[in-house]
């Protein structure tokens, strides 16, 4: 079993991987969350072109998305050159970007599972909670987000694992730079380019499997506990 | 005293009632369904909002159209049971009773948590999650948990319309109980006259969303 022992570099780009897509994941959730509370339950007239907007990641080619980045936050972007003025943040050829466009692509995955546990919470539990005193944060905070646990779970590690599988979109803003953006995939496919990658690129491949298989098995097994535990089981 | 004038343009038809109840015990709101009472309940809980009109409970106006106050439901110190109990399904019993509690300054209070669950006989329960409670047990809490909140006005919407007919009869001495226990409004809301009769003193018909009989006597 001698050929499953991963070199530095292949180490280096799981850690990576791994930093990126938790990155992605926590910069990401609060926002998800709010968009979802935006979706499922507020009505104003450009409503559509939001949700389309949130959606775009996941029907436009990831390497549309990494170039609109690039125009947009690159050093010189529209929102990148402000970021690095005022704020002296760079997000263009780091592993910010890498975050940016690994939260990016994964944001529409995570936007629907939490809508969708959303729009499952009975709205008459918050108007309960209401004449019971608390005002609509409160209600928010202790019956909403409770009740919308299973979808956050769930909407997190979909979003995780598709940030840890992210590739187009990052190689195309923030490059392939070993130890700096070179995550898994990247990785894996530098490795492809190469006439001795072979044994590492399975390596990275069957990594790659074991992840993301681990990851729907402790999402569907969370949200299940969840679940039982809301209707009393435990 | 409570007054309650309102006016409120629905879907089906135009909601425009107006009566008083007297500031203690129990008055029905009795009425086939679709009539338009726990819209009218619902105006008076803050959760759904006149077109106009005047809401008040001893003095204190919780909706005033002329005077442009819509108090939002957290101030208007008014309970409400819901016909489908509504309890909270990830929070302990324990924890669904004391959730509005919590929320009232201790001077003023004037419901113990001690004496509402020996009064509803809800003792054994507390430590148990509401999927786990039957019905009568989840409206019984239900009633707990507003009755906590040290209530003006408490509002109850067909508490028992979910219940058989045994279950009817085992929550039903309660909310008698509860009347006289709390000297406190009760506006019931019901489309069963024999509940009526057995709980309240006064009563207000309600038919397409007007009242047809200001008050009567039971």
């Amino acid at each position: 079993m001698g050929w499953l022992r991963m070199t530095p570099a292949e180490l280096a780009a799981l850690k990576l991987s791994l930093w990126v897509s938790a990155w992605a994941v926590a910069a990401s959730l609060p926002v998800g969350i709010f968009t979802a509370w935006v979706l499922a339950r507020t009505r104003f007239p450009g409503k559509p072109l939001l949700d389309g907007l949130v959606h775009l990641p996941l029907v436009l080619p990831p390497v549309v998305i990494g170039y609109l980045l690039l125009v947009l936050m690159g050093r010189h972007g529209l929102i990148g050159a402000l970021l690095d003025r005022y704020l002296g943040v760079v997000v263009a050829f780091n592993w910010k970007g890498a975050v940016l466009a690994a939260a990016v692509m994964a944001f529409p995955l995570m936007v629907r599972a939490v809508r969708l546990s959303l729009e499952a919470v009975d709205p008459g539990l918050e108007a309960a909670a209401r004449t019971l005193g608390a005002g609509p944060v409160r209600v928010f905070i202790t019956i909403t987000l409770p009740l919308m646990t299973p979808g956050i779970i769930t909407g997190a590690i979909l979003a995780f694992a598709r940030s840890l599988g992210e590739f187009g979109a990052t190689i195309t803003f923030v490059s392939n730079i070993p130890g700096q953006t070179q995550t898994l995939p990247l990785a894996l496919y530098a490795l492809t380019q190469v006439p001795e990658g072979e044994a590492g690129a399975a390596r990275l491949c069957l990594l790659s499997i074991v992840i993301a298989m681990a990851a729907l098995l402790v999402s569907e097994g969370l949200s299940r506990r969840f679940t039982r535990r809301l209707r009393g089981q435990r | 005293m409570i007054t309650v004038q309102v006016e409120k343009k629905l879907d089906a038809f135009m909601i425009q009632a107006g009566f008083q109840a007297p500031a203690k015990g129990v008055t029905a709101l009795f009425g086939p369904s679709g009539a338009g009472k726990t819209s009218i309940i619902n105006m008076v809980a803050g959760l759904l909002r006149p077109d106009g009109g005047l809401i008040q409970v001893n003095g204190r106006p919780l909706f005033d159209s002329q005077n442009g106050i819509d108090l939002p439901p957290e101030q208007r110190r008014v309970g409400y049971v819901f016909q489908d109990g509504r309890l909270f399904p990830h929070l302990s019993v324990r924890a669904n009773l004391a959730y509005g509690m919590r929320l009232v300054p201790k001077e003023r209070r004037y419901v113990e948590l001690e004496r509402v669950v020996a009064l509803l006989g809800i003792a054994h329960l507390l430590e148990r999650r509401p999927a786990t409670l039957s019905g009568g047990e989840k409206q019984r809490v239900a009633i707990g948990r507003a009755l906590l909140t040290s209530p003006s006005l408490l509002l109850m919407d067909e508490p028992l319309a979910s219940l058989d007919a045994l279950r009817k009869a085992e929550v039903l001495p309660f909310i008698r109980r509860l009347a006289d226990a709390f000297s406190l409004p009760i506006l019931y809301v019901s489309h069963d006259w024999e509940e009526i009769e057995a709980l309240a003193a006064n009563w207000v018909v309600v038919e397409a969303g007007r009242v047809v009989t200001p008050m009567g006597s039971v």
